[in-house]
């Protein structure tokens, strides 16, 4: 399975990864090697087998809705890299929200 | 509206913000007007290693607005993880529900003055609402030339229910109806406040048209950022305009996003994204799936109350189709149930003056509303105002307001009338030779002579009677 | 004099008790022998100046949250990152006692299989420092080997605490998924990370299995655990072993590897087991494409939240979207962006059929062939390995030739399964580790077993030139 450059790209940008262009080169062959070699699962007829997406059978395992005390400014803050007053400051987003 | 050939095909999407105590996924207060970031944690903040727990609340809740939707529940339903990068996502991801939703299809009766509209319902899913991005500095705050974004997660993680209907609704009054129950059912399960001004319910339009006779579907736009039903309706009239300017034109319509401009009453188009949105939707392996068991189901349904479409249906005969959904849409029929006297006099006060007074109908004492009503026309009106004003005041009692009886007395009206038209000759004589409508002139002079406590009928029969000398 | 290339946990926990050595002693004895071989083994990340306690010691694998100690998972972006809580693993071996010596190496974000992934550099080998530990957790299996704590948490998510401990000659146990939680530990792949201990001996991995299972309401994948009980007995009567035929004729596996796990299963056979011959084709011809598709497409959703808002590296961009990718870019290393990119790929529109669906639908194969083998079987038995301990950069140029480290331990970590590793002898001379595979839940079986073994082998895990 070759992965074109586009490819390549198209992915970095949903995964949001600002690859140089030697990145973009080597994960290009690197991928492409590594998807020729998973791409083996596709052998298989799994037609009627279902999909595990969990190892354990476990169902409905919810939280009453009791609040418990949320953090305090100081440690909400404590990481962060930017922050004005009580909100985390980001650079400006250049679109409108979506979805 | 534009030529009788088109009819309108609309669709709605709906935000539910469900009324629990905590988040969909962590135990963090939903208290978000308060200060930013005041109510967060590890979990809504997405912190390394933190994993979310699902509300049993908001499933039980979802479980509730899904039967009053008609839908099928779910024997099990699933999280999905929905992958996309913006500031008010913590995670990188919202966990929502994908190809196995909590609610299924279902189907919700809006009653019409002709016959029921039956809105097929797509389904109903669980997620986590977004956190509040506030957008700072630039030119005039608008998005596109901000200096910076501020986050405040208070908001993040809030349990939401989005409801996907059919394309079922053919006109703007018919989504607006549709609404209005809807939101009425939801307030009435106690799961939402569901006020479109809080944005604790929220609504998107798709719309198309179609000339009549058609079967197919053509091209739809999409409407965001309605913030109120009436703004919803004029939004969904504008976008009809132009999709039938656009085929008349000889032109054709393009899937776009609108934001409705409630000041210009406009419709202005989002700028179009450079490629697909790619979501990466997959089972989310932090929780595990949801199978609501026949006994919460069966819980959930004993607590449904008569949904207000088949109130609507049932107050009709008695009071006419408007009256009917006025009181159910708004909240007052449980109240007219529980208020004696003349069915469509209690119906008329309740959706005009008990309306204009603002009063909570929950709140009112059925019997002592009857009392009054069946006084109004015998105690002053400004005295009938207040004390409807007041009807909804805790301990509220009629008995004071109807001690002071309206003026009746024709010996002390007469002479004050006969006064009152002698020194408005000219309006006697242009009320003499047609200006009917003048009458309500008189009448306004004479409750202020006496201060409001004539009684409007007798003032009525005397000045006819009078006037017509 | 505390020698604490020999003291084993249980024995150091019994000085305690007895009063025949104080915390501090205890303490000061790990922290001198960290001073003296962490210069040239690099196991830890961050060290902890002032025990918080009067326990035995303990290290952690730097992703498993600490409150007030950083916590980076090996990687760039995290550098600096103070918890703001504890992990439910890191709190239950306080409340034990338990007193953390500092936070040991890993891959980055866990994604490697020996440590050479780490922004920090690698770790290296007590028993040949210029070979490999073993990854994702080879810091903490080199700081058990090599004396420098008594016993080690790791996390594993296709071999990141079998592997490191068969190529350090101890034990180490990836437990029944679900039966530890996760909360609190930087997650690499959901349905599959599990915490667990890496210990000198099979009754030590069983005391601090104890210590920290059990179900945990902010962790909603975990499940009731079975009592753990403290294996006792010295033979293998009545357990049946099943050894996978793919598993030991597998391609890749060394000429030493294989002697020393056939000498192991004859002396099990010695100990009275029964041993048989099992199947699992489709497990080990596709465990490793399965992995590498499941475990990525996970890790892609999951270090989405690296995003430079609220915590981590941020790089300068006067635009959102600029800011968060040039982040990522400068904070992840080559592994995790390449996970990141496969993972992204396999779940994206028009590929998620092929790739993800199918990688679950595989999952379900290993699991039902899992299930059929322990029909007749109580462990399944196979090296853990295909190889000892390789030399730092032999592999580092090739992903795939790196990722097939992992070929023995993967399939049962795809079906949930527990594994312990026991060390079985030497190969050149270095460690060879025998794997035991049980069915879900089935811990005390593999500790049965794996006690028994270790007992007759008598493997000295002191590495020779540490003698």
């Amino acid at each position: 399975m070759a992965i074109t450059r586009e490819h390549v790209l198209h992915v970095a940008k949903l995964a949001h990864l600002d690859l140089t262009e030697e990145e973009v080169e080597r994960f290009r062959e690197q991928l492409s090697a590594i998807l020729e070699a998973v791409s083996k699962v596709s052998e298989l007829d799994l037609a009627d087998v279902p999909p595990t997406s969990h190892p354990l059978d476990l169902v409905n395992v919810w939280r009453e809705d009791e609040p418990r005390p949320s953090l305090s400014a100081d440690e909400v803050f404590a990481n962060a890299p930017d922050r004005e007053d009580e909100f985390f400051k980001v650079p400006p987003t250049s679109e409108v929200r979506e979805p | 509206m534009a030529g009788l050939s088109w009819e309108p095909v609309i669709g709605l999407e709906i935000h539910v913000q469900l009324k629990t105590r905590t988040k969909m996924f962590c135990a963090c207060e939903v208290a978000y007007f308060d200060t930013p970031n005041s109510h967060t944690c590890p979990v809504c903040l997405a912190h390394p290693g933190a994993l979310p727990v699902a509300n049993a609340k908001a499933i039980e809740y979802t479980v509730k607005l899904g039967l009053a939707l008609g839908c099928e529940i779910a024997p099990r339903a699933l999280f999905h993880r929905k992958n996309y990068f913006y500031p008010d996502l913590p995670k990188g991801y919202q966990i929502s529900q994908y190809d196995v939703p909590l609610c299924g299809k279902g189907a919700f009766t809006v009653p019409e003055p002709e016959g029921d509209r039956v809105v097929g319902i797509t389904r109903a899913h669980l997620e986590e609402d977004a956190a509040k991005n506030v957008h700072v500095g630039g030119t005039g705050g608008r998005i596109g030339g901000a200096a910076h974004t501020n986050v405040d997660f208070n908001r993040g993680g809030t349990p939401l229910v989005e409801i996907v209907t059919e394309p079922d609704l053919r006109s703007s009054d018919e989504a607006k109806r549709f609404l209005q129950l809807l939101r009425r059912t939801i307030v009435e399960l106690g799961i939402s406040d569901a006020e479109m001004e809080k944005g604790t319910l929220r609504v998107d339009a798709n719309v198309s048209v179609r000339e009549r006779g058609e079967t197919g579907y053509r091209t739809r736009a999409e409407l965001k950022n309605m913030n109120s039903f009436n703004f919803i309706a004029r939004g969904i009239d504008a976008e009809i305009e132009r999709q039938i300017g656009v085929w008349e034109g000889g032109g054709e319509v393009v899937q776009q996003t609108f934001d409705f401009d409630a000041a210009t009453g406009k419709l202005t188009p989002r700028r179009a994204k450079e490629e697909a949105d790619d979501y990466r939707y997959f089972p989310e392996p932090d929780l595990v799936p949801v199978e609501p068991s026949a006994e919460l189901v069966e819980r959930a349904r004993a607590e449904l109350p008569e949904l207000p479409g088949t109130r609507v249906r049932r107050l009709e005969p008695e009071l006419g189709f408007d009256l009917a959904e006025g009181l159910v849409a708004s909240g007052r029929d449980r109240l007219f149930a529980r208020t004696p006297g003349d069915r469509r006099a209690v119906a008329n006060v309740l959706m005009n003056e008990l309306a204009g007074a603002g009063v909570d109908p929950d709140a009112v004492d059925g019997d002592e509303l009857g009392k009054l009503i069946e006084a109004r026309n015998r105690v002053p009106r400004p005295v009938f105002a207040d004390a409807i004003a007041r009807s909804g005041d805790e301990g509220f009692s009629a008995d004071p307001f109807l001690a002071e009886e309206a003026t009746s007395d024709v010996a002390e009206l007469g002479p004050l009338i006969d006064e009152i038209l002698a020194a408005n000759a000219g309006q006697v004589a242009a009320y003499r030779s047609g200006k009917e409508g003048l009458l309500g002139f008189f009448v306004g002079q004479v409750m202020k002579r006496t201060d409001g406590k004539a009684d409007p009928r007798v003032v009525n029969e005397l000045l006819r009677a009078k006037l017509s000398a | 004099m505390i020698d604490t290339l020999r003291l084993t946990a249980e024995e150091a926990l019994g000085l305690l008790e007895r009063r025949e050595v104080s915390a501090r002693e205890l303490w000061d004895a790990y922290r001198a022998a960290i001073d003296e071989r962490d210069g040239e083994l690099h196991c830890f990340l961050s060290l902890v100046d002032e025990p918080a306690g009067e326990g035995v010691p303990i290290a952690l694998k730097d992703v498993i949250g600490t409150k007030g100690i950083e916590t980076t998972a090996g990687s760039k972006i995290l550098k600096g990152y103070v918890p703001l809580y504890d992990s439910t693993v890191a709190r239950r071996c306080k409340e034990a006692g338990l007193v953390t010596l500092g936070k040991t190496n890993t891959d980055e974000f866990a994604m490697g299989s020996s440590t050479e992934n780490s922004a920090f550099g690698p770790s290296r080998n007590p028993w040949d420092p210029t070979r490999v530990p073993g990854g994702s957790g080879g810091g903490s299996a080199a700081a058990v080997a090599g004396g420098l704590a008594p016993w080690a948490l790791g996390s594993d998510t296709g071999g990141s605490i079998k592997q490191p401990a068969a190529l350090c000659g101890i034990v180490g146990l990836r437990p029944t998924y679900g039966t530890v939680s996760r909360y609190g530990i930087v997650a690499f792949a959901s349905s599959l990370d599990q915490v667990g201990p890496t210990t000198k001996t099979v009754r030590d991995c069983a005391l601090l299995y104890r210590t920290i299972a059990g179900r945990d309401p902010s962790d909603s994948t975990t499940a009731d655990v079975p009592e753990v009980e403290l294996p006792e007995r010295e033979d293998l009567r009545g357990v049946r072993i099943g050894v996978p035929k793919q598993m030991v004729e597998a391609e890749g596996i060394e000429s030493g590897v294989k002697d020393a796990f056939e000498r192991t299963i004859q002396l099990a056979r010695e100990l009275g087991a029964e041993v048989g011959e099992c199947e699992l084709p489709l497990s080990v011809e596709y465990g490793l494409p399965c992995y590498y598709l499941v475990a990525p497409a996970e890790a892609s959703s999951n270090l989405a939240r690296y995003d430079g808002v609220r915590y981590g590296l941020r790089a300068p961009e006067d635009a959102y979207h600029a800011m968060v990718m040039r982040t990522r870019d400068e904070g992840f290393g080559d592994e995790p962006k390449r996970r990141i990119m496969l993972g992204t790929y396999a779940l994206s529109a028009g590929y998620f059929e092929a790739y993800y669906g199918q990688a679950q639908k595989v999952r379900t194969v290993i699991r039902r062939e899992h299930a059929e083998a322990f029909e007749r079987f109580d462990v399944l038995a196979s090296p853990t390995s295909p190889t000892v301990a390789f030399e730092l950069g032999a592999k580092t140029q090739d992903p795939l030739a790196m990722y097939a480290n992992d070929l023995l331990t993967i399939p049962s970590c795809m079906a949930g399964l527990p594994g312990l590793n026991v060390p079985c002898g030497l190969s050149e001379g270095l460690p060879v580790g025998l794997q035991l595979i049980g069915p879900q839940f089935a811990e005390n079986a593999l500790f049965a077993a794996g006690h028994a073994l270790e007992r007759a082998l008598g493997f000295d895990r002191v590495p020779e030139r540490l003698r």
